[in-house]
């Protein structure tokens, strides 16, 4: 087991590990089918200290705060371990927000620095939102073209400080990272991880899944995600592995690159997985009768080989095509931000190719279970990580109730909210919202969720608070968004869905009107966070007395509808 | 030299025989997300499949936040 206990700061152990293995290959970026480069832990280095200096120089310090709004590529982890190295807190923000999103995430973060791409920072400096971010004294951009004024931006290629920046060490109780799992249309939900968190999750996951030098990475969800981060750059990086960062993410250019750069690991929200075997699968319907026969013989056997623990040997000889074109390096393909469906990743097990499925929230420093293949459980999201305490609270008949997880890589916190830090970690146990039960051997099962979220097979958290926005002012008397499974309670983790619920005015109907006003909003939305329809209900909003919608007492109200008719597609 | 008419209405065509929908029910306004019923994956499917007709490298970021016909014809007609 990886031993990081005489570090007390994720900088402290990455200062170590670029030392540590100066000549290995840590970055690989490739353009479509062009390499862009190719660099050293030793060049890492140097391309980040003079980073750190110039941020020094500018005042920068230790506690200070700095966003990153980047694309996955070197330039992102070059600038985090830059910030790290002078004490710096990380902000690593969704590139895919909107900018106005993005503005009321850097003014709730104080963030005093940003860094970003130039192609983002353009749309960044033309919302409305940017006076919001009164703390904002840095911007840096990458990439940008020679004649733009950048509009009040420096070019990160020339931000550099000439000396030795001073190396600033934390305490591990420090926060490391501000992760905003939720909040951009109302009540931002910063988490503050610790260095700690991180430097517990890395032992816990690489004990499972180590790296090592000649691993490589191949780094597809954003870096910003709480997985990434960890998978595809900290842990990584610590052992001396390789990241491959692809800046065109297009599925002919993701399945090149395994072949290509021999992947060890690559990680996977639902979505991408189940394309690949709706992929994979037409090609093996597509060969002739009499190869069809041989090949699902060779699963077979595969299958009955492999019941009990992954043979990786074994399978790649067996099922060589099919490893070929994952590279025949493929330790794991690591899926997560959603729940997966069994028989999905079944059909890779099946392949020899297993999938490290489990369960996790940003809240608890990434992963809390993992499947640890021993055997391979697909009907799980396995079992707790060494390190991890899983609690169920108040379980029912069948043992099924909320998920509470204890742990160092639990979260120290809400960013200046007490009183959701309160609500969502209870006398040290972190809350999860969500519903399980464990097996006799220990695994865990999820059963829906009791908050009013969903996830989508993207692996996108969306709270109904965060799109409420984008309808107000919609002609109604009122109005609220809601998760079709926090109103009617589903046994699932998938096809989760979002309604809006809307109460017309006296003698008012659903028009064509009005139902155009609708999708029109819905369409503002990032595809993602979008209602699937309408409910509409004749009673007036239960109300707190600072007239806050009881959305639990609502819900328990609509549930009395049936839910095949109530909700009206739009 | 193609128009803007034209670039926009040759991306109406692609979509529609890619996702097999009818051409006359796509207009440049629709989101393509929600017309063609399809997700980021495939959208990213089509944005290959303009390259190719087109004969141009669309970067990502160019069609970040992007949801509609229209829009994903400027950024194109902006390549040709």
């Amino acid at each position: 087991m990886l031993d990081l206990s005489k570090y007390l700061s994720i900088g402290a152990a990455l200062k170590d590990a670029l030392d540590q293995f100066a000549d290995e290959v840590c970055l690989i970026e490739s353009d479509r089918e062009r390499e862009k480069e190719r660099i050293t832990y030793r060049e890492f280095k140097q391309r980040a200290r003079p980073l750190s200096k110039a941020l020094q120089d500018a005042g920068f310090k230790a506690g200070d705060r700095a966003a990153i709004i980047m694309t996955n590529q070197s330039k992102w982890l070059i600038s985090a371990y830059a910030i790290l190295y002078c004490g710096g807190v990380l902000v690593p923000l969704d590139y895919k927000l909107t900018p106005d999103e993005q503005w009321q995430l850097l003014k709730h973060s104080s963030t005093s620095v940003l860094i970003t791409e130039y192609p983002i920072w353009r749309q960044l400096a033309l919302a409305s939102g940017r006076s919001a971010a009164t703390n904002l004294k840095t911007v840096l951009v990458t990439e940008a073209p020679p004649n733009d004024v950048l509009d009040g931006a420096r070019r990160w290629e020339e931000f550099r400080g000439t000396g030795k920046p001073s190396f600033l060490p934390r305490e591990r109780r420090d926060t490391a990272t501000i992760v905003y799992s939720s909040g951009t249309g109302g009540r931002p939900k910063g988490c503050m991880m610790t260095h700690e968190n991180y430097l517990e999750q890395c032992i816990a996951l690489t004990s499972l899944y180590p790296f090592a030098p000649g691993y490589r990475y191949l780094s597809i969800l954003p870096t910003n995600h709480a997985i990434d981060f960890m998978v595809g750059f900290f842990g990584p990086f610590i052992c001396g592995a390789t990241v491959v960062h692809l800046r065109t993410l297009r599925p002919e250019y993701v399945r090149e690159a395994f072949p290509k750069y021999k992947i060890t690991y690559v990680s996977l929200v639902p979505l991408v997985l189940k394309n690949l075997q709706k992929g994979l699968q037409a090609r093996f319907d597509a060969l002739p009768s009499g190869k069809r026969k041989v090949f699902n013989a060779l699963v077979a056997i595969n299958k009955a080989l492999t019941k009990s623990q992954p043979r990786l040997g074994i399978s790649r000889r067996l099922l060589k095509q099919v490893h070929d074109a994952f590279g025949g390096e493929l330790r794991a393909i690591i899926v997560g931000g959603a729940f997966t469906e069994p028989q999905t990743l079944q059909f890779f097990y099946d392949l020899g190719i297993p999938v490290a499925n489990g369960y996790g929230l940003t809240e608890a420093g990434t992963a809390i279970t993992v499947n640890d293949l021993k055997p391979f459980r697909a009907d799980t999201v396995g079992k707790p990580l060494p390190g991890m305490e899983v609690h169920i609270v108040n379980p029912d008949a069948e043992g099924i109730g909320e998920v509470s997880v204890r742990s160092k890589t639990v979260m120290s916190g809400c960013l200046n909210d007490p009183e959701l830090t309160a609500e969502t970690i209870v006398d040290g146990w972190l809350m999860t919202g969500d519903l399980g039960r464990f097996d006799s051997t220990g695994h865990l099962h999820l059963f829906g969720r009791e908050k009013n979220m969903i996830v989508t097979e993207e692996g996108k958290n969306v709270y109904p608070e965060d799109v409420e926005t984008v309808f107000e002012s919609l002609p109604v008397k009122e109005f609220s968004v809601f998760a079709a499974n926090y109103i009617w309670p589903q046994r699932t983790m998938v096809g989760e869905e979002l309604v809006l619920v809307i109460h017309l005015e006296a003698g008012q109907i659903l028009t064509d009107n009005l139902r155009r006003d609708i999708s029109a909003r819905n369409s503002r939305l990032l595809n993602y966070k979008r209602i699937h329809g309408v409910v509409l209900w004749d009673e007036d909003f239960p109300r707190t007395a600072s007239l806050k919608i009881k959305r639990n007492a609502l819900a328990e109200r609509l549930a009395q509808l049936d839910r095949a008719k109530a909700i009206l597609p739009l | 030299m193609r128009t803007i008419e034209q670039t926009t209405q040759e991306v109406l065509a692609l979509a529609s025989k890619h996702f097999q929908v009818p051409a006359n029910s796509l207009t440049p306004e629709d989101d393509f997300f929600k017309k063609l019923g399809i997700n980021s994956l495939q959208a990213l499917e089509l944005l290959s499949r303009l390259e190719n007709h087109f004969g141009i490298e669309l970067p990502d970021y160019e069609v970040q936040g992007v949801s509609d016909f229209r829009t994903l014809a400027s950024r194109i007609q902006s390549r040709l």
